[in-house]
């Protein structure tokens, strides 16, 4: 009833192969981005910028990179931390060893450093799957960890692998204020989800989807499963890597290699999960319940025992919130095991039948 | 040569306390195909557990005597271990019976992060000593042999034997009783070992009680090493190429696995370590386990991997 697609006919091929076909979905998407470039920053404060907009816009970048591994190709990855530094620390030796090297190259440099990376460690995808290929996409988590702190090349010689970036600007434009980092990320983050989107429509998401769903059968009917494999590892490590490197650049400006632990890692594949696998829009759902979370336990949880009068110190908040967390991925996987994306769509078939139930 | 011998033995005794460990997660994925993470959350459970309820018994019992805090103290944290096996089963497993690997994975890393919350906020987060009167001076043998001999750590060899007296163990429950016996088939065929009248959700508690004997022995022994903190739970992804090298399914391949990555980690650390900066002990053994993989992909003992269309 609310979401009436009947008389939405399609007379051509290329009218039917759109993002979106359906034209209220087109103009419910334009309408979100616009509001988030416009509306958003007339609306929220300093505050709201550095601790949720910014890392949840960075985030969501990273989870759409991890959702094409893991989702899209079914390589389950536990590694991606690993990426975002090589990103991260890639990028920031463009900065320091290239004089007057601007931002976005720089971005795209280090992406492309941890797209190198990705496709060295993401080899033994070619022997090992499944559980064995998260384990050994560990391998690359503490190798990176490692490489960081005892290398001191890659951290300009500072001893204890803590870099720092500042004077950020695009095109003249200084992005300093909480404001203009917010809507620089925003702005890489759609460019980045459209061409995603798109690439997992292509012929090569078609490869990355069959080997997805059963390997064997997908090489048998042609497709190459090195070819398969290794693209979506460098595809997905670039997107990470980029996320990385924003998170290094924008969001902490100073950083050391811990801010990229194997923490990050198991934060990044909830995200994917939680959202939904093989879902674009599920990275966003993923990453914005992760991100938010925290912090709203954080208001709500000191509020909430004060009403039974229980005093609660700040590591009781901290290890409470652990157990939340781990409750809430435990009870959402068994509620529901497709994600956020599925309770979106389920939601839209809801509307779609309203009032009927059937 | 005596020094790589000391290197090497040293790398025997930590092989076999990872492969403590390691046999955590092999029992679990043999028995119920679920890839374990919370493994070394339940290691740092139990061994909380263990060191407070040393502390407190006296004030609880008046007995002052540490033989008799370490044995009731171990025995409540396996009672403990239990329940958290069963509360496992009862509110997390059941629920996610025929979902697919990765999913049964996450749900374990829900588990790893409500154990650690719980259990720092039921034991507090300090750093906690269990003392069960292991000897910490170092021993020299051999020294006929080699100039100034040996250096042994008893602490180290007595945790080996008690890690060799846990596999054995369990190597006799798992072949010679009839639990064992069902253990086995759920691990080969859960459908057919249902259909023939063994109850899955029972197995499933056993084997989740084993693993918590398991981890508190690991955690026992890790603790009374390194003291009871939240790094233990790092010692889990230390475990983890063990596992994949010796293969998921595999308990012999835990111990071997076990042994060649300790000893593999200790001898690079301290021949290779120097050229590269050191420090190189904690991805060495992935790393290992990786290039390993590259030759056989189910491991040194895991079964064939074989896919049908």
């Amino acid at each position: 009833m609310f979401y009436r697609e009947n008389g939405q006919f399609k007379t051509s091929y290329r009218a039917d192969q759109q993002v979106f076909p359906i034209l209220q979905d087109k103009i419910a998407v334009w309408a979100l981005i616009a509001a988030c470039f416009v509306l958003v920053p007339m609306l929220a404060s300093d505050y709201f910028y550095l601790a949720i907009l910014i890392p949840l816009v960075i985030m969501s970048l990273a989870a759409l990179g991890v959702n094409i591994l893991v989702g899209y190709c079914g390589q389950i990855s536990l590694g991606s931390g690993a990426f975002m530094a090589v990103g991260a620390y890639g990028a920031y030796n463009f900065v320091a060893r290239v004089p007057d090297m601007p931002l976005i190259p720089a971005l795209i440099l280090g992406g492309l450093c941890a797209t190198f990376f990705g496709i060295l460690f993401g080899l033994p995808s070619l022997r090992v799957k499944g559980l064995y290929l998260a384990v050994a996409t560990l391998a690359a988590q503490f190798f990176s960890d490692w490489m960081f702190l005892r290398i001191k090349w890659f951290t300009n010689d500072s001893p204890s692998g803590s870099v720092s970036v500042n004077n950020l600007q695009v095109f003249g434009i200084p992005i300093q204020s909480p404001q203009a980092k917010y809507l620089f990320c925003l702005a890489l983050l759609v460019v980045m989800a459209i061409l995603a989107k798109n690439l997992v429509r292509s012929a090569i998401g078609r490869e990355w989807m069959a080997i997805r769903d059963m390997d064997v059968a997908a090489s048998v009917i042609g497709i190459r499963p090195m070819y398969a494999k290794l693209s979506a590892f460098a595809v997905s490590s670039f997107i990470v890597g980029v996320a990385g490197a924003l998170w290094g650049f924008v969001h902490l400006g100073a950083w050391e290699p811990a801010a990229f632990s194997v923490d990050i890692s198991f934060k990044l594949l909830f995200m994917v999960i939680i959202g939904g696998l093989g879902s674009i829009m599920g990275s966003f759902f993923g990453a914005a319940f992760i991100v938010v979370l925290p912090i709203v336990l954080n208001l709500v949880l000191p509020a909430l025992l004060g009403v039974f009068g229980v005093e609660i110190s700040t590591a009781g908040i901290s290890h409470t919130e652990l157990m939340i967390f781990g409750a809430l991925i435990v009870w959402f996987l068994i509620v529901e095991p497709h994600g956020l994306a599925k309770l979106w769509s389920t939601g839209k078939q809801k509307m779609r039948v309203w009032p009927f139930p059937h | 040569m005596a020094f790589f011998l000391e290197t090497f033995i040293g790398g025997l005794m930590a092989g076999m306390l990872y492969a403590l460990v390691a046999l955590g997660f092999v029992l679990i994925f043999k028995a119920s195909g679920v890839f374990n993470f919370a493994q070394g959350a339940m290691v740092l459970f139990a061994a909380l557990a263990m060191a407070r309820f040393a502390d407190w018994m006296p004030q609880w019992t008046g007995i002052d005597n540490k033989i008799f805090a370490n044995v009731a103290a171990f025995v409540l944290a396996a009672a403990i271990m239990f329940a958290v096996a069963w509360a496992i089963e009862r509110l997390v497993l059941r629920h996610l019976v025929n979902q697919d690997a990765a999913t049964l994975l996450m749900a374990t890393l829900g588990i790893t992060y409500f154990l650690e919350g719980l259990g720092q906020t039921l034991f507090g987060s300090e750093i906690y000593t269990i003392d069960v009167g292991m000897p910490k001076d170092p021993v020299f043998v051999l020294e006929s042999a080699f100039q100034g001999g040996v250096m042994i750590n008893p602490e180290d060899v007595i945790a080996a034997l008690i890690a060799a007296a846990l596999v054995a163990a369990l190597s006799v429950f798992f072949q010679k009783t009839g639990t064992g016996r069902a253990l086995r088939a759920v691990a080969d065929d859960h459908q057919a070992a249902q259909s023939i009248g063994i109850p899955l959700a029972r197995i499933w508690v056993i084997v989740w009680c084993v693993a918590g004997i398991v981890a508190l022995v690991a955690g026992m022994i890790w603790g009374s090493k390194l003291g009871v903190q939240f790094t233990l739970t790092t010692v889990a992804l230390r475990a983890l190429p063990v596992v994949i090298l010796g293969g998921l399914t595999s308990v012999p391949g835990a111990i071997i696995g076990g042994l060649i990555i300790g000893v593999g980690e200790k001898l690079s650390e301290v021949y290779l370590g120097p050229f590269v900066g050191g420090g190189i002990e904690i991805w060495f053994a992935y790393v290992l386990a990786l290039v390993f993989l590259l030759f056989r992909p189910q491991g040194l003992f895991g079964e064939k991997i074989i896919d049908r269309v």
